[in-house]
C-alpha cells in the first residue's frame, strides 16, 4: 500500500481555486450592469437552448459562466428556492439577499467538502423600486460574495472588461447605449482583433424595473438587431438559397 | 435539518429530476401541499364557494365567478374572488371548498411559472390543463371528507388560436369543453342560461354580457350564488383571455353593463328572450 504524500491545506485550497479559475477562464464573457429602466444582462452565447441567464423570481435574475451542467444546477435550484419560498410565505418575500446568501453556502461548502470544486462564477441581480434599491451579487467558486455597485463582468476577459466599463459606465445609461457598450466590449473577448457580434451570437435580457411582478424580459431577433445595427445572421442564413 | 441550519441549498434543491413544483413539494416538503394533513374522520362546515360559467368567442374566451361563499345556510363571504389568472393566458376559476380550492389555485399557478422558468418554455393548454388533473387527484382524500373542489380551467390557445374551457370531476377527470360551460351550485341554471344566449360568433363584449346573463339567472334560482350587489358595489369577477392575455374587467367597466342588465330584469325577471325557431313564431 502506498502511502499517500502530504499536501499541506494551503496547497490544496490553492490547487482548488486555480483549477476553478482556469475552467471558468476558458469560457466566454457575461456583462451584467444597471442601466436607467434596470439591470441589463448580455452574454456572448450562440446557443439558443442552453442558457446562461435565466429568470429566477419576479424582480431576481440570474447569469453565470463556467461549466454548463454545474450552473445549471445551481440555477434549478435557485429556482427552487425562490418559488418554494413565495409559495410558502409571500412573493414579497423573496430577496435576492437571501438567495445569494444559499448560494455563497452552497458554493462555499461543495469548495472545502468535495474534491473537485464547481468551476462557476454566478451573479444574482434584483432590481428596485428605485436604481438606489438595485442589488449585484457576484459569487464566486469558494463561496465568497461581492457585493458589486453598477456593473460586474465575469468570465474570460472579466477584468479587461471591468476596466473599460470602470471608464465608459454611467449610472443613468439608456438601454441602447448600454447594450451596445457591453456588445462592443464582449467582441474583444480574446484580445485580438475586436469582433463584431451578431444578434445570433447573443443572449441578452433585462430586469425592467416600470413592469408589475415578473420583471424578466429576454430580447433577441429583430428587435436586437434593430438597437445594435448588426443584421441576425441567423435569419440571413435561412433566408438564403 | 443540518441543512438548514448551514445554510447551503438541500440536497432535495440540487437534485436533477422534475420541473415540476408539485413533484418538488411532494418529494421535499408534503405538509405545504393542500391536500395535507387529510382529517380522519368527519365533515367539517367550511365556505363554499359557488357558480362560474364560461363561454368561448373567436379567438378568445370569458370566465366570470359569482362573489358569493356560503357555509350551510350562512353567507361565508359576499366579496370572495373565484377566477384567477393561472398564468399570462390562461386562467381557472374555482367552486368547492373555498380554502382549499384558492390554495390549489396558488400551488397551480407556482407550477406553471415554475415549469417555464425551468424549461424556458411554457406548457401547452393541454399539458396545463392535464398538470391541474393531477393536483385534484390528489385531493381526492379530502373530496371524501367532503372537501371538494371543482376548477374550471380555460385560456387563450396559440395552436389554432382560439379559446377553450376544461372541466373536471373531483378525481381529476378533465373533459374539454366546446362552446360554454358552468361548474358550482347554481351551473344548472346557469347552463340553461348559456344555451339560450350563447352563439359561435360573439364579440367579447357580448361574451361579457351573455355570462352575466347567465350568473344573474344562476342567482335567481340558487340560494348559494350571489347576484350582483348595486348596493355595495360588488360585481362578478369577469376575466377575458385572448392573445393578448388575461385581462380582469375592472369595476369600473363592469359598472355601466351590471346596471343596464339589472335595469332590464327590472322590467322583464326572467331575461331575454330567445327566439323560436323561424316560422314557428307568430
Amino acid at each position: 500500500m502506498s502511502v499517500p504524500f502530504y499536501v499541506s491545506p494551503e496547497q490544496l485550497i490553492k490547487d482548488k481555486a486555480d483549477y476553478a479559475r482556469k475552467g471558468i477562464a476558458r469560457g466566454r464573457s457575461v456583462v451584467v450592469m444597471q442601466y436607467e429602466g434596470g439591470i441589463l444582462f448580455v452574454a456572448e452565447n450562440p446557443s439558443r437552448a442552453l442558457h446562461k441567464i435565466s429568470e429566477i423570481y419576479d424582480r431576481i435574475a440570474f447569469a453565470a459562466v463556467g461549466k454548463y451542467n454545474e450552473f445549471e444546477n445551481m440555477r434549478v435550484a435557485g429556482i427552487r428556492f425562490a418559488d418554494l419560498r413565495g409559495f410558502s410565505y409571500d412573493r414579497s418575500d423573496v430577496t435576492g439577499r437571501s438567495l445569494a446568501n444559499a448560494y455563497a453556502q452552497t458554493l462555499g461548502t461543495i469548495f472545502t467538502e468535495t474534491p473537485k470544486p464547481y468551476e462557476v462564477e454566478i451573479v444574482v441581480a434584483e432590481v428596485g423600486d428605485t436604481p438606489e434599491e438595485d442589488q449585484l451579487y457576484r459569487l464566486t467558486f469558494d463561496g465568497s460574495v461581492g457585493d458589486e455597485h453598477g456593473y460586474v463582468a465575469m468570465g474570460g476577459s472579466a477584468e479587461a472588461i471591468t476596466t473599460a466599463l470602470s471608464e465608459r459606465w454611467n449610472a443613468g445609461m439608456a438601454f441602447d447605449d448600454a447594450l451596445r457598450l457591453a456588445t462592443e466590449l464582449l467582441g474583444r473577448d480574446g484580445g485580438t482583433e475586436p469582433r463584431t457580434l451578431t444578434p445570433g451570437q447573443l443572449e441578452v435580457a433585462v430586469l425592467d424595473r416600470s413592469r408589475p411582478r415578473r420583471t424578466f424580459r429576454r430580447i433577441s431577433g429583430d428587435r436586437l438587431a434593430e438597437i445594435l445595427g448588426v443584421p441576425d445572421d441567423e435569419a440571413d442564413s435561412a433566408g438564403a438559397p | 435539518m443540518s441543512e438548514r441550519i448551514s445554510g447551503r441549498l438541500p440536497e432535495a434543491f440540487l437534485a436533477i429530476g422534475s420541473s415540476g413544483f408539485v413533484d418538488f413539494l411532494a418529494a421535499y416538503d408534503p405538509s405545504l401541499l393542500p391536500s395535507a394533513g387529510v382529517p380522519s374522520q368527519g365533515t367539517l362546515d367550511t365556505p363554499h364557494g359557488t357558480t362560474i360559467v364560461a363561454v368561448t368567442f373567436p379567438h378568445g374566451m370569458v370566465m366570470a365567478g359569482d362573489r358569493r361563499a356560503t357555509m350551510g345556510n350562512m353567507i361565508a363571504s359576499r366579496d370572495i374572488e373565484k377566477v384567477y389568472p393561472a398564468d399570462e393566458h390562461t386562467c381557472v376559476g374555482i367552486a368547492g371548498t373555498a380554502g382549499i380550492a384558492v390554495e390549489l389555485v396558488r400551488l397551480f399557478q407556482v407550477e406553471l411559472e415554475h415549469y417555464e422558468k425551468i424549461e424556458g418554455a411554457q406548457l401547452s393548454i393541454e399539458g396545463k390543463a392535464n398538470r391541474l388533473s393531477s393536483m385534484i387527484r390528489g385531493n381526492l382524500g379530502m373530496a371524501f371528507q367532503g372537501l371538494a373542489v371543482v376548477p374550471m380551467f380555460g385560456g387563450y390557445d396559440p395552436d389554432g388560436d382560439r379559446g377553450r374551457i376544461f372541466s373536471y370531476d373531483v378525481t381529476g377527470g378533465r373533459y374539454e369543453e366546446h362552446a360554454f360551460h358552468a361548474v358550482g351550485s347554481g351551473s344548472v341554471f346557469a347552463r340553461g342560461s348559456l344555451k339560450k344566449l350563447y352563439r359561435s360568433d360573439l364579440v367579447p363584449g357580448d361574451a361579457v354580457s351573455v355570462v352575466l346573463e347567465a350568473l344573474y339567472d344562476a342567482a335567481d334560482d340558487d340560494s348559494a350564488t350571489g347576484g350582483p350587489d348595486l348596493a355595495r358595489r360588488i360585481y362578478p369577477v369577469v376575466a377575458i383571455v385572448d392573445a393578448d392575455g388575461y385581462r380582469r374587467l375592472p369595476d369600473s367597466e363592469l359598472e355601466p353593463i351590471v346596471q343596464r342588465l339589472v335595469n332590464q330584469r327590472n322590467t322583464r325577471p326572467n331575461g331575454p328572450f330567445a327566439p323560436l325557431p323561424e316560422g314557428d313564431a307568430s
